[in-house]
């Protein structure tokens, strides 16, 4: 039976297995890929989407949890602090592969989105389930601090 | 065409052996290239982008690509080397672009390797003085289409920020507007190149040319990579290294749906499937018999116990000086350590991938196209080439940006590359997926435990000391494997015995003792090992520097003195070595609980100096809270990417420091991926201040000579605060001296 739930605004239904994880699903059944694989055990982070606002490992989500919720990717994000949060990843240069920092950035919008002047170990606790080889985290950590201003602007 | 053979590279030895390589084993000619007029002839219909030279294309919305020998793992080339262009073009930086190059080595190959590939830091040094000179020539082709055009003197014609300008007439025209009329004139065979002192670009900062992408989702990596009918494979390999398949069920595997077919290859069992999660479920439902006669089947343990063994002798010699015996005979004190190191994953986030997609005519393999984060397009090619019985110019390589690498996407025997070829040929082989393309995936697990880690190493340091401390003989003994024994390397990297490689950093020590002795027993084991992040210096650095602050303990010498004593005629050692020291405030008091240690260390000719500052609480805990860096690279192209690049470094070199490397038991691998292979997290990295030492020095790398300091930097920190010696990677948690 058809999973039905909301990507980036707009309606989806899949008919497929439903132990799917979200991730896969997204990437090889819809075609959006900039949600990363890194691990498959929800260790790295690389592949985080938003589900109702809150940031899930979706390399580790079965799409029959899903069912019926809103779940936006790197692709489908958009606002204020979403805004803000791109713009100072570019203007930190934060970036290097680049290949965990949609995950990344998709944590960081999460944390920002409830806070919005996080301390340096708020910023540790909430980016700790996500690993950069490239250890991007000290640009990390002052991008995050950048799109607080901003968005308390 | 110009010859470029001159180019004179960095002393490393790695390289010159790489040169060596290129000019022997490979059998190819190093040249610049440009490409043929009959070529460009053919490209100049209006409204088509221009190869203005091999390297650089001008198409008619004005947008100026450099076309990357290298391939962009983070390490920031596509923004380096379009900077060297953009800077002599007079391009402005907004119409810069970048993307890889195709599989030619006779056009691209690495000027330091005499192949096409990425390693050793060497992209920018090897590439500085090739794309000047193809900024220049291009530039000198759009001011003469100007020239022939507007009728005025092209030395009356400036070029500023993309604009070609007539000042007495008043024209201007953009590159995009001259560049077919440039593509049809002659290149000047000499080009002026700019004095640095008028550089706009090179030593500024200008904005990464990947940064965008990369932020929104929308950089291409292979794992990304969707064409029509492509099918996913993941392949079952041997649970221990040299172990092959005896016998495979593919029953179960074939009922789970999606499952395509399931194919032998000489390395496993592949399943290929419609999608990953099929292909996924598809291998834990196949069950594989292996023959584990000749793998291997001993735990590092024991491994390093053998190592351990084999040190009690003198191995071969890899530089020698004086006489170290007569020397020890006759010193005051001896100092002796050993130092073990752990084999290492390279780990990159994108776990190795490759699409592959075959030509074929009925069962005739015609040619072959990859899509790959490729490092080593020479070696990737005539190995896919010798799978599938095709030339090498038959199979095309598009290189795309690679999630990481730190060496593992750089193996001359193209393991996953083959991998793809091998399973593309197989079910190319048969009529209901002929021609299908086909995308061979590496999960996290089949990267901890696939092997070509950083070799286990064990180091014997022995120093000999007079009455006033100075250290009159130096005996290093390494126990390890070699990277490049088995590999085209051989013939020109390992001389006499000695793999370069395995005693890079410690055969060429910098510091002025008398007597010196380095020695190298190379081991065989079946764990199969690769250059990681630094190579050689990630075990050598360590050894030797950390030894250095034992020696400077048992005499009571301050660290940065006694490497002051030592360098006397190292100035580029010095330099970053007092850099650091000064900025970080050596032998200012510190704060309670905090302590201070530095090492400097020469890699890839580089030269980079770390102060580590570590905090440590009553209860041995400790954390380390800054790392000071000063880095002399030669002139350097992008200040802010040396910066993120030492950031890096810092960061990768501080994830072995303090998290266990691979292990394994029986043969087989222990860990399986970053729940116990654990990395480094943004908790635990610390402040990162780096000071580039200003430079006209011809530019080396610094993708890896960040990495090798900081070790040894933190380990001296902790000894000099806790009377301790720390004499393996990883230190251990607690610095509390166990009883």
């Amino acid at each position: 039976m058809a999973i039905k739930f909301t990507l980036n605004g707009k309606p989806v239904s899949l008919d497929v297995d439903p132990d799917m994880p979200l991730l896969w699903a997204v990437r090889d059944e819809i075609g959006l890929t900039g949600s990363k694989f890194g691990c498959g055990m929800a260790q790295c982070g690389a592949c985080t989407m938003h589900v109702e606002g809150q940031p899930v490992r979706a390399c580790s989500t079965p799409l029959s949890a899903i069912e019926g919720q809103k779940v936006t990717t790197i692709e489908g994000l958009g606002g204020k602090v979403a805004q803000a949060v791109q713009a100072a990843w570019v203007k930190h240069e934060v970036a290097q592969c680049g290949y965990c920092q949609s995950g990344q950035i998709m944590s960081a919008v999460a944390l920002l989105s409830d806070n919005k002047k996080p301390s340096d170990a708020e910023i540790d606790e909430a980016m700790q389930g996500n690993i950069c080889r490239c250890a991007t985290y000290v640009r990390i950590r002052a991008a995050i601090h950048d799109a607080a201003k901003t968005v308390r602007a | 065409m110009t010859d470029q053979s001159s180019i004179k590279l960095p002393e490393a030895s790695r390289r010159r052996f790489l040169q060596g390589a290129g000019a022997t084993s490979l059998g190819l000619v190093v040249g610049f290239h440009w490409l043929p007029r009959t070529a460009l002839a053919q490209a100049k219909a209006a409204g088509e982008p221009q190869m203005m030279n091999a390297f650089i294309r001008i198409a008619p919305d004005n947008t100026v690509t450099v076309l990357s020998k290298h391939l962009e793992m983070g390490q920031g080339v596509y923004t380096g080397l379009s900077t060297i262009v953009a800077e002599e073009l007079d391009a402005d930086w907004s119409q810069m672009r970048a993307e890889g190059a195709p599989a030619d080595a006779k056009t691209y190959a690495n000027l330091a390797f005499g192949m096409q590939g990425t390693g050793g830091s060497t992209a920018i040094a090897n590439s500085y003085d090739q794309l000047r000179k193809a900024g220049a020539t291009a530039r000198a082709m759009l001011v003469a289409a100007a020239a022939e055009q507007w009728k005025v003197p092209a030395q009356d014609i400036t070029v500023s920020k993309g604009v070609v300008s007539h000042a007495g007439s008043g024209r201007k025209a953009s590159f995009g507007q001259l560049a077919a009329k440039a593509a049809t004139m002659t290149p000047p065979a000499e080009v002026p190149l700019k004095d640095p002192a008028k550089f706009v670009y090179i030593g500024k900062k200008v904005a990464r040319i990947d940064s965008r992408a990369k932020g929104n989702g929308t950089a291409q990596y292979t794992i990304d990579v969707k064409l029509p009918g492509m099918l996913t494979a993941l392949l079952q390999r041997a649970p221990q290294f040299g172990a092959t398949v005896k016998s495979f069920d593919a029953g179960k595997a074939k009922a789970v749906p999606g499952v395509v077919d399931v194919v032998q290859i000489s390395n496993g069992v592949a399943v290929v499937a419609k999608n990953f999660w099929s292909a996924k479920l598809g291998r834990e439902a196949l069950t594989v018999e292996w023959d584990d006669a000749a793998a291997e089947k001993r735990g590092s343990d024991q491994i390093l116990a053998e190592y351990k063994e084999l040190a009690k002798k003198p191995g071969l010699p890899a530089r020698k000086e004086g006489n170290v015996d007569e020397a020890f005979a006759k010193a005051a004190k001896i100092i002796e350590a050993s130092y073990d190191f752990p084999y290492l994953a390279h780990a990159p986030m994108e776990p190795l991938d490759v699409v592959v997609k075959l030509d074929t005519q009925g069962a005739d393999i015609r040619g072959c196209e990859i899509w790959a984060g490729d490092q080593f397009q020479t070696p990737d090619q005539m190995n896919a080439a010798r799978v599938l019985g095709l030339k090498p110019e038959q199979v095309k390589i598009n290189t795309l940006f690679a999630g990481g690498s730190f060496g593992r996407r750089a193996t001359t025997m193209s393991d996953y590359i083959v991998e793809g070829a091998e399973i593309a040929k197989a079910i190319g082989a048969k009529e209901g997926t002929r021609g299908a393309p086909v995308k061979l995936m590496w999960t996290r697990e089949d990267d901890i435990q696939g092997g070509r880690y950083r070799p286990m190493y064990h180091h014997v340091l022995k120093a000999g000391v007079d009455a006033q401390g100075n250290i009159t003989a130096w005996q290093h003994r390494i126990v390890g494997q070699s990277i490049i024994a088995g590999t085209p390397f051989e013939q020109v990297m390992v001389k006499d015995g000695i793999d370069a490689t395995s005693v890079e950093g410690a055969a060429n020590l910098p510091y002025a003792i008398p007597n010196m002795s380095v020695e190298l027993h190379t081991t065989r084991t079946g764990v199969t090992v690769l250059w990681w992040r630094s190579v050689g210096s990630t075990h050598t650095a360590f050894a030797t520097e950390v030894f250095l602050d034992e020696i400077a303990a048992a005499t009571g010498q301050d660290p940065v003195a006694l490497r002051r004593k030592l360098l006397t005629r190292h100035p580029r050692h010095l330099g970053v070595l007092n850099l650091a020291a000064e900025k970080a405030g050596w032998g200012k008091p510190l704060p309670a609980g905090r302590l201070r240690g530095i090492a400097v260390h020469e890699s890839f000719s580089s030269y980079v100096a770390e102060v580590a500052e570590v905090s440590l609480k009553p209860d041995g805990s400790w954390k380390v809270e800054k790392i000071v860096a000063a880095v002399d690279c030669g002139q350097p192209i992008n200040p802010d990417i040396i910066r993120a690049q030492v950031e890096s470094g810092i960061g990768f070199g501080l994830s072995a420091t303090i998290k266990p490397g691979i292990s394994l038991s029986n043969g087989t691998v222990e860990q399986s991926n970053f729940h116990d292979y654990e990395v480094l997290r943004i908790h635990e990295m610390p402040q990162v201040e780096v000071h580039i030492v200003p430079s006209r020095e011809k530019p080396t790398g610094i993708g890896e000579p960040g990495t090798p300091p900081v070790a040894p930097a933190v380990a001296n920190a902790l000894m000099s605060g806790t009377k301790q010696v720390y004499r393996a990677l990883p230190l251990p948690a607690t610095a509390t001296k166990s009883a």
